[in-house]
């Protein structure tokens, strides 16, 4: 240090000569080094303060150390800037330097894989079961290898009944011919419900169905339904209308409408068809409805002077079929991953 | 079933604009599948007489015909027809003839030669649906005359109803024109009955040898017939509903039926003179008028000639074709009977043979009938044998299966309680009555005596049925039932949902494939057919196997998307199978089975993982017990204790080289019956252990015999309560490990709880876990 100055002067010099050199430090790891110089244990500024010691006056060797003090918070603040321009900087190049094409990785294996698809039975399946737990509706499931006895003899069609040709069935092989059936309806599952759940019942039964049936646009020998089936005390066919327009409220959409239209099943008296209107007017003929037939409430172990109800089925298919405007069933069973991914 | 307006219109004044009627049909349940309108006639059509044909060198396939249409000039037309012959009359449409498929009828020629108008068919006329080429008209038929007018055809309406089974009345017009007359509260009169006198008596004698199938056997004596030509009206009307004109006294027969719903026969009465109704002797055979020869068997009720005791009709189903009237007939003898519908329909099934009446017994006809269709006959051929006379002294035999009139009670309270609205007593018995009821009220009972040609009512509901429908459906309102049930999922359902949404979200898409199989698609994929259940009567025989397994479906649909390049295919199913068991029912059971082409055991472990994280159930992995049909050293049992809950791993390349599917086959099958059933605990809150954790890893060289879950497991005891998780981060094979053995790492996080872990007790837990993996067959890897 040169003895012609005064410690004031040596002060100044190192502080400009410091905040100089942090200016031009090039780098983040440049001004660590810079700093080292300046502050570090060798730096300039640790020989200014030990040389304040030798100064003797006490008065003068506190404002000199004031005075080294305020150049150090200022070599600080010269440091905070410098360094934060410099990561500025250096962020920018690494920045630059990561730059990717996005689409590029939009179109890897990886970011274009997609979701699984539902079946779009499922899909419809699911929709229709929320509707129907909207309007207070629990649901039944029910084996589809049938027994005589549900499928038939207790929807009030004993055996060789007439009606019974109303339905192509296929009968599995068994000990007593004609005892086994794949249910050609979901409604058997009524009766299970009427003997397993205790009064008063809402439920709705969505299955596979099976008919012989050789499979074109709109036929399938496997298919699916969704059956309902309410019984409480003084359950009225008002009640079944009110039912269906809420479904066709509910799951159609507001513009919807339904009705009734005298018709005829075996397991329910009076029995209808119910169509819905769409809004621009035309109508769907959506399924069958009744009243449950007498002998169909006792074939289920209940009274039919306490307990009345009504019941109302329809295709799944279908629905899904209109819904998606698939042209032919079969479409929709190929299992073909060309048709399924169209649908999310 | 086919419904003419014109006939409804005679029984009953209802409206005149069919839409209206269709709308009243669609209402009553009778629903209107089809609405036609029939006999318009075709301005510019006219009949001409082919005066000469000539061949064209150059035309092999058309005819010049030089036609004369009355009006003294010779016209020349083109003719693709083969069925007409110079002298023939035919309809020609002249040119500028709109054609009712909307064609306009212009000069086109062929090979520069002009066709001045059309020579036409009934197809081309709207006449009919089909044709064999032109409509030749009856000779001397005036020329430049309507066909329309020269064949009586009416312009008329069809309705093709789509009839329910329980409505056997509406198969004859009248039951549909008594729901109309109702509807439109118009009074009912029925087919026209001249009310001609009665001839002198004459009594045929009939015998009913078989009276649970024969309930009533009615032959009236009908004389003075002259066989031939129907009238013009009779011919076009049947040709509406779809049969052929044969001669009077046939057709009279058939438009008797299809008015009145009574299926009848007329037979000529010099060759049958006493009846016998009987059961047919075994081997017996009879020629019915479809000329087939069938073989009778004692199920079949046939009407005999009483006199030679030989067989002259199958009962309710057809005639004989050697009893057929001939033209020397002047004298008839007129069945209407009432056979019991089951047999009937059985007869019709056993011969294969579905006919008119048939169609009408075995759904029940109207015993009390006879009558009527007697008289109705008789007033038909009035018109073409005006000395025909109706007998008096008509045999009417009963027996005890004849039903009869049923009486049925129900209440007005009843009624409202079922339909939701109140219905006046006088309501209830005018509707009922209108349609043939004949009802009466007391204070709250209602006793109505049931129709003979109703027997489809039997009890109350019923009857409540046929009041709901006359008030009209939509006249009972609309209201929601006051339900004290809440709608919800089962434990089950929801738990299905779960699981769709994490196999979804596993990029796997779901398959549908049919639960039929073939013969053999089950052991072509190494599993057992011992077990499964056959159908009868299946469609086809490749599809007469319920599966026990939803594997065959799968890998099928999996091949069938390979083999059209669909890269990456992954498919799952959820459904039934139906392996047999011992009772009546088979074990039906829910299944899940995923397959992912070019996909190892590694993907369906993910997959499982996947499905147990979101279920929250588990299960061993025993690869000792590898499953039928999958890879053998690539596959494991999912197993609690003896119970196996599926099976995880790989397909057995020796069955997918079989099926020629290429690349492996990851397969994951899941029995949800069992899994989906689990109702899980919630799992309850722990605190947050924050005292800081201490990571330990731990590599061994471990035989391949020793499988990782062995060492894992030893670890996971030794380090006991303090082990947080532990990780197998890194398998080698190779360079520098013994032959026949692997080195896995192991990643151990420990934490104490209640305080730091210090050193020595690191230590001594690491010290332990090795102690416990190389008990278990492992050395430490230094």
């Amino acid at each position: 240090m040169a003895s012609d100055l005064t410690p004031q002067q040596q002060v100044a010099h190192a502080l400009a000569d410091g905040v100089a050199r942090i200016q031009a430090a090039a780098s983040s790891d440049d001004l660590k080094a810079v700093l080292a110089g300046l502050t570090g244990k060798k730096g300039s500024f640790v020989a200014i303060r030990s040389s304040l010691g030798k100064v003797a006056d006490i008065e003068e060797r506190k404002a000199l150390g004031q005075l080294v003090n305020e150049a150090m918070a200022e070599l600080d603040v010269a440091t905070q800037a410098r360094a934060k321009a410099l990561r500025a900087g250096e962020f920018a190049t690494q920045i630059e330097a990561d730059r990717v094409d996005l689409t590029e990785l939009a179109m890897s294996a990886r970011a274009s894989r997609r979701r699984g698809r539902m079946h779009l039975v499922t899909q419809a399946t699911e929709r229709l079961e929320d509707v129907f737990i909207g309007l207070g509706f629990q649901i039944a499931e029910g084996p589809e290898v049938e027994t005589d006895f549900y499928n038939f003899e207790a929807l009030n069609m004993p055996p060789s009944h007439p009606a019974r040709s109303m339905w192509d069935t296929l009968f599995i092989e068994s000990d007593v011919e004609g005892s086994v059936v794949l249910r050609t309806h979901t409604s058997p599952v009524q009766i299970r419900v009427m003997q397993e759940w205790p009064p008063p019942i809402y439920a709705v039964m969505p299955g596979r169905v099976f008919r012989k049936e050789t499979p074109d646009a709109t036929h399938m020998p496997v298919f699916h339904q969704i059956e309902g089936l309410v019984i409480d005390r003084g359950i009225t066919f008002a009640d079944l209308a009110g039912t269906i327009e809420s479904f066709t409220k509910a799951f159609f959409g507001p513009g919807f409408t339904s009705r009734l239209r005298p018709s005829y099943f075996p397991f329910t008296e009076p029995s209808a068809e119910f169509d819905i209107r769409r809004p621009d007017g035309s109508w769907i003929e959506l399924g069958g409805c009744g009243m449950v037939h007498p002998h169909v409430l006792r074939a289920g172990g209940l009274d039919p002077n306490e307990w009345s109800g009504f019941a109302f089925g329809f295709g799944i298919d279908r629905m899904a079929k209109e819904r998606h405007g698939v042209e032919d069933l079969r479409d929709m069973y190929s299992d073909d991953v060309r048709f399924t991914e169209q649908f999310s | 079933m086919k419904i003419l307006l014109s006939i409804l219109r005679e029984m009953a004044d209802i409206p005149s604009d069919p839409e209206i009627v269709a709308t009243a049909l669609n209402s009553l349940g009778l629903a209107v599948e089809t609405m036609d309108v029939v006999g318009t006639p075709v301005p510019g059509v006219v009949a001409a007489r082919i005066n000469r044909m000539e061949k064209h060198p150059d035309a092999a396939k058309v005819t010049r015909c030089f036609v004369d249409a009355g009006d003294g000039e010779e016209r020349h037309v083109w003719c693709g027809a083969t069925n007409m012959q110079a002298g023939d009359i035919v309809p020609l449409a002249t040119l500028g003839t709109k054609m009712p498929n909307g064609m306009e009828i212009s000069r086109r020629g062929i090979l520069g030669i002009d066709s001045e108008g059309m020579l036409c068919s009934e197809v081309e006329l709207g006449l009919s649906d089909e044709s064999s080429g032109l409509l030749i008209l009856p000779a001397e038929s005036p020329l430049g005359v309507s066909p329309f007018e020269i064949l009586g055809i009416e312009h008329d309406v069809v309705f093709d109803l789509d009839l329910t089974r329980n409505r056997a009345d509406c198969w004859g017009h009248l039951g549909v024109a008594r729901d109309l007359a109702a509807y439109f509260n118009v009074p009912l009169r029925g087919p026209k009955v001249e009310p001609g006198t009665l001839g002198e008596s004459r009594s045929i004698p009939v015998s009913i040898s078989a009276p649970d199938n024969c309930g009533l056997f009615s032959i009236a004596a009908v004389s003075g017939i002259t066989v031939g030509p129907s009238p013009r009206w009779v011919a076009s009307r049947l040709a509406h509903l779809g049969m052929r004109s044969i001669n009077n006294v046939v057709d009279a027969s058939n438009m008797v039926m299809l008015e009145t719903n009574q299926p009848n026969h007329a037979y000529d009465a010099n060759v049958v003179s006493a009846f016998n109704v009987r059961l047919a002797n075994a081997g017996e055979t009879l020629t019915t008028l479809d000329g087939q020869v069938r073989e009778l068997t004692p199920d079949d009720l046939l009407i005999a000639n009483a006199t030679t005791g030989n067989g002259v009709g199958l009962a309710g189903v057809m005639g004989d074709l050697h009893s057929e009237i001939t033209e020397a007939t002047t004298q008839l003898a007129f069945e209407a009977a009432w056979f019991s519908p089951d047999p009937v329909r059985f007869s019709a099934i056993r011969h294969g043979l579905r006919s008119e009446a048939s169609i009408r017994f075995e759904r029940g006809t109207d015993p009390e009938a006879w009558n009527l269709a007697a008289e109705r006959f008789v007033t038909i051929l009035r018109e073409t044998c005006p000395n025909v006379v109706l007998h008096a002294g008509t045999t009417v035999e009963r027996t005890s299966s004849c039903p009869a009139p049923l009486v049925v009670t129900t209440s007005v309270a009843r009624i409202e309680k079922l339909l939701g609205i109140a219905i006046p007593a006088e309501r209830i018995a005018s509707i009922l009555n209108a349609i043939g009821f004949v009802t009466s009220i007391e204070g709250d009972v209602v006793t109505s005596i049931v129709p003979t040609w109703r027997p489809d009512c039997t009890q109350d509901v019923d009857l409540i049925e046929e009041v709901a429908r006359h008030f009209g459906y939509d006249n009972i309102g609309k209201t929601v039932p006051k339900s004290t049930v809440h709608g919800r999922l089962s434990n089950m359902q929801l738990r299905r949902r779960a699981l769709r949404r994490v196999l979804v979200g596993l990029g796997l898409d779901e398959a549908m494939p049919s639960p039929f199989l073939a013969p053999g698609d089950l052991s072509n994929v190494g599993l057992t057919e011992d077990n499964v259940l056959r159908i009868a009567n299946p469609l086809v025989a490749d599809e007469s196997i319920l599966r026990t397994s939803l594997r065959p479906g799968l890998l099928r649909s999996l091949r069938y998307n390979q083999s059209h390049r669909a890269p990456r295919i992954g498919l799952w199913e959820i459904g039934h199978v139906y392996p047999k068991s011992g009772a009546q029912l088979p074990d039906e059971s829910e299944q899940l089975a995923i397959v992912v082409a070019g996909a190892t055991a590694e993907v369906a472990l993910e997959q499982w993982n996947a499905i147990c994280d979101a279920l929250s159930v588990g299960a061993q992995l025993d690869q000792s017990r590898v499953p039928a049909g999958l890879h053998a050293t690539r596959s494991a049992s999912l197993t609690r204790g003896k119970k196996v809950v599926g099976v995880v791993g790989e397909i057995d390349p020796v069955v997918l080289n079989e099926l020629g599917i290429d690349g492996r086959v990851s397969i994951l099958e899941v029995d949800l019956t069992t899994v989906l059933n689990e109702e899980p605990k919630p799992v309850q809150a722990r605190d947050i252990n924050r005292f800081p954790s201490s990571d330990i890893d731990l590599a061994f060289v471990v035989p391949e015999s020793i499988t990782a879950s062995t060492i894992q497991r030893a670890i996971r005891s030794a380090a006991a309560k303090r082990l947080v998780s532990i990780d197998l981060f890194d398998v080698y094979r190779g360079k520098g490990l013994p032959e026949g053995s692997r080195s896995l790492a192991f990643r151990l996080r420990l934490q104490e709880d209640g305080g730091t872990l210090t050193d020595a007790v690191i230590a001594d837990v690491q010290k332990a876990c090795v102690a416990a993996a190389e008990k278990a067959g492992a050395s430490i890897r230094s």
